[in-house]
């Protein structure tokens, strides 16, 4: 394990992405410290999404550069200065530092809960099968999931699905955490259950980056929050200042769209 | 490889591929509507018919899905006259081969193809008053051959390329064709440069036909 | 129907022949279709193409047409196989096609989230193929691919044509002697029912085994 730096976990500078004619990303600077979590919030279709995905390279990246603890994920910079992009191999080992969750949960419905977890950890972390299973018999535990261990996907609800998603993620103890929308595709009453999950691990000094719709919950458990929209950040800055006392034209419309009756004028 | 490729011999003899394809393309037409006969009668038997005739047809159908095609042809040409007493044609015979042969592959196309139809169309023949035989004159066979064009177009494009199998008894369609010509001039390479063409060539302009025909009739879900 | 009896001594060798070429041919056809499957469907259009051609073109012919090709032309061009290795050598080559046809069918049709969740816990592409992939794959490439094996042996059949004693050419040498080709025809057939219609039990109920992942 790395010691603990002053250096900012996740450095962006200039990230650039466009789809065809369409500006995804655009230049986007940003510093994200170790220790802290921040939410990004924003209309679909903002870019909010892709940016994430950026940082685990599970989307490319056309301009600038994104490091995650001090490596530039997206390609390599040889001697003089050309960039390569990197190979499989690399890729996998830069990922398996960072964890991701997500909205769709993407379990793998051919391995229980407990599988589901240690897959990572024998392949990628080399762990024996005894070893594996008891790390992963922990972290389902945390999520509270520990008398479903050798259940299938398919036996459980949408908010277990995630928990295991979320133990799965946390089990590779990865430097830093990314989350998909994670509650977007739960019913109502399961969120919670989730988000609880969520709050331990923000407790426990997790670095985090979500993204996500729950307003609430986005302001009670970040240290900062984003307003992305059209590929850029429009907003930045401590949860009371986004989420509670607005003054952004855009930000303040985006929010009352997603909350009509709350008064945005008079914050709480 | 100093081969000299020497296409004049082909070429002279053209005719025995060109009529070769067209015969290809009969023989495979022909089976296929009398297969597709076989197949919508059996369909239907099994759909309707007690335990009797769904068991008929499913032996009917898994035997000759598990024989090759080759024995076949050979027990229909060969071996039937020889207990019969009678005797046909080598292109009769093949036909009758390839009809009972698609028959059975399509009784599986029309019985997935009625299973298909979205009950609420039955249902709403059921509302209008429709009896039984009227829904299925007017709502579910109509319904179900849109729904089975496109399998139907890969059948017979699968039937085309089998027809090759008849040259073994010497009907002369384009895979006997090009055989005639390589045992009469041993250019072997250049017969099948241009007959491998022809059959692929072929293949796409039926599915393309096949596809135009479906984008005015497929049911879109 | 004594007499179709009497004969299956004769009919062993040639059996063992069509056994032994099919088994060749599926394993071929398996080991470079997965390979060339998994190409088609994750490589880039240097990969993509030559393959997908080389798919289309087997599939667009009939496998006869590529038997005689092989077992007259290769001599021709250079490369003298004796006509059982001619014959497996196109079979093998036919039926590469179609398994990569299969896999192609069954990798597409796992969702892209389970590539997304296996990239994040840091697997490589291999072991995103091997543990997550293939896995989920299995179920929709079974049923496919047993039919194709089952057709592989019906089309074993055809190497009779140059001159392979196989099954088919057993049988019709005991009609030669004999002259009493009814019997031996549904003998025949019977052999090849049983070998492939046993194929298909196996398929059903691999299918059902498997039916515990959810859509």
């Amino acid at each position: 394990m790395t010691e603990t730096s002053k250096e900012p976990i996740v450095q962006i500078r200039g990230l650039g992405k466009s789809f065809g004619d369409l500006r995804v990303l655009d230049g986007i600077d940003l510093d994200i410290h170790r220790g802290t979590v921040v939410s990004i919030i924003g209309p679909s279709g903002s870019g909010k999404t892709t940016l994430l995905r950026c940082i685990n390279l599970l989307e490319t990246y056309d301009e600038g550069s994104l490091k995650v603890d001090g490596v530039e994920v997206g390609y390599q910079v040889s001697g003089n200065g050309a960039r390569r992009p990197r190979g499989d191999r690399e890729l996998a080992g830069i990922r398996a530092d960072i964890g991701m969750v997500f909205q769709m949960f993407n379990l793998f419905p051919h391995l229980t809960a407990a599988e589901n977890v240690m897959l990572g950890l024998r392949k990628v972390r080399r762990k024996s099968r005894d070893e594996a299973r008891a790390i992963a018999e922990d972290w389902l535990a945390v999520v509270g999931l520990t008398d479903k261990l050798d259940s299938l996907p398919l036996q459980l609800s949408g908010g277990q699905q995630q928990r295991v998603g979320i133990a799965r993620a946390v089990a590779m103890d990865p430097k830093l955490l990314l989350l998909d929308e994670i509650t977007s595709a739960l019913d109502p009453e399961l969120v919670g259950e989730v988000l609880a999950v969520v709050r331990k691990l923000a407790d426990e000094g997790m670095t985090m980056i979500v993204v996500t719709h729950e307003m609430a919950f986005a302001r009670e458990i970040s240290d900062a929050v984003l307003f992305i929209d059209g590929g850029r950040i429009q907003v930045a800055g401590p949860p009371r200042e986004v989420l509670v006392d607005p003054t952004h034209e855009r930000l303040k419309g985006f929010l009352s769209r997603l909350n009509p009756e709350h008064n945005w004028e008079n914050a709480q | 490889m100093d081969y000299g490729f020497n296409f004049t011999f082909i070429w002279r003899h053209f005719d025995r591929l060109g009529y070769g394809l067209i015969l290809s393309l009969e023989l495979a037409a022909v089976s296929i509507l009398i297969g597709m006969v076989i197949g919508l009668a059996f369909a239907l038997l099994q759909d309707g018919g007690g335990r009797g005739a769904r068991w008929s047809v499913a032996a009917y159908v898994e035997i000759i899905r598990n024989v090759p095609l080759l024995l076949l042809v050979y027990l229909v040409f060969y071996g039937i006259p020889n207990i019969g007493g009678f005797s046909y044609s080598a292109t009769t015979s093949f036909i009758v081969t390839l009809a009972l042969y698609s028959g059975a592959y399509l009784v599986e196309v029309f019985r997935a193809g009625l299973d298909a139809v979205p009950r609420g169309l039955i249902d709403a023949g059921k509302a209008i008053g429709l009896n039984a035989f009227q829904r299925m004159l007017y709502v579910r066979l109509p319904t179900m051959f849109r729904i089975i064009l496109p399998s139907l177009s890969n059948t017979f494009i699968s039937l085309f390329k089998d027809t090759s199998i008849a040259s073994v008894i010497a009907v002369p369609e384009l895979a006997y064709g090009a055989q005639w010509i390589n045992f009469n001039s041993f250019r072997i390479v250049e017969v099948y440069s241009v007959v491998a063409p022809m059959y692929l060539v072929t293949g796409y302009v039926i599915l393309w036909l096949l596809q135009r025909l479906e984008k005015r009739f497929v049911v879109r879900r | 129907m004594e007499l179709a009896l009497n004969s299956l001594p004769f009919l062993w060798d040639g059996l063992m022949t069509t056994l032994q070429v099919s088994f060749l041919v599926v394993v071929l056809a398996l080991a470079a279709g997965v390979v060339l499957g998994v190409g088609v469907t994750y490589g880039t259009a240097v990969v993509y193409w030559p393959i997908r051609l080389y798919s289309d073109f087997m599939r667009g012919i009939p496998i006869l047409v590529l038997m005689f090709f092989v077992y007259y032309g290769f001599p021709v061009i250079g490369l003298n196989l004796d006509s059982f290795w001619a014959a497996v050598v196109a079979m093998a080559a036919f039926k590469t096609a179609h398994v990569i046809e299969i896999v192609r069918g069954a990798v597409q049709s796992i969702a892209i989230g389970q590539t997304d969740a296996g990239k994040a816990i840091g697997l490589t592409f291999v072991q995103r193929l091997v543990y997550v992939i293939f896995p989920q794959a299995a179920r929709r490439f079974l049923p496919p691919w047993i039919n194709a094996v089952t057709e592989a042996v019906k089309g074993t059949s055809l190497i009779s044509l140059i001159g392979v004693v196989d099954l088919m050419l057993a049988v019709q040498k005991v009609i030669g002697r004999t002259y009493e080709p009814m019997p031996l025809y549904i003998m025949g057939a019977i052999i090849y029912f049983l070998i492939n219609y046993n194929l298909s039990s196996l398929s059903r109920m691999l299918e059902r085994r498997f039916s515990y992942i959810r859509e």
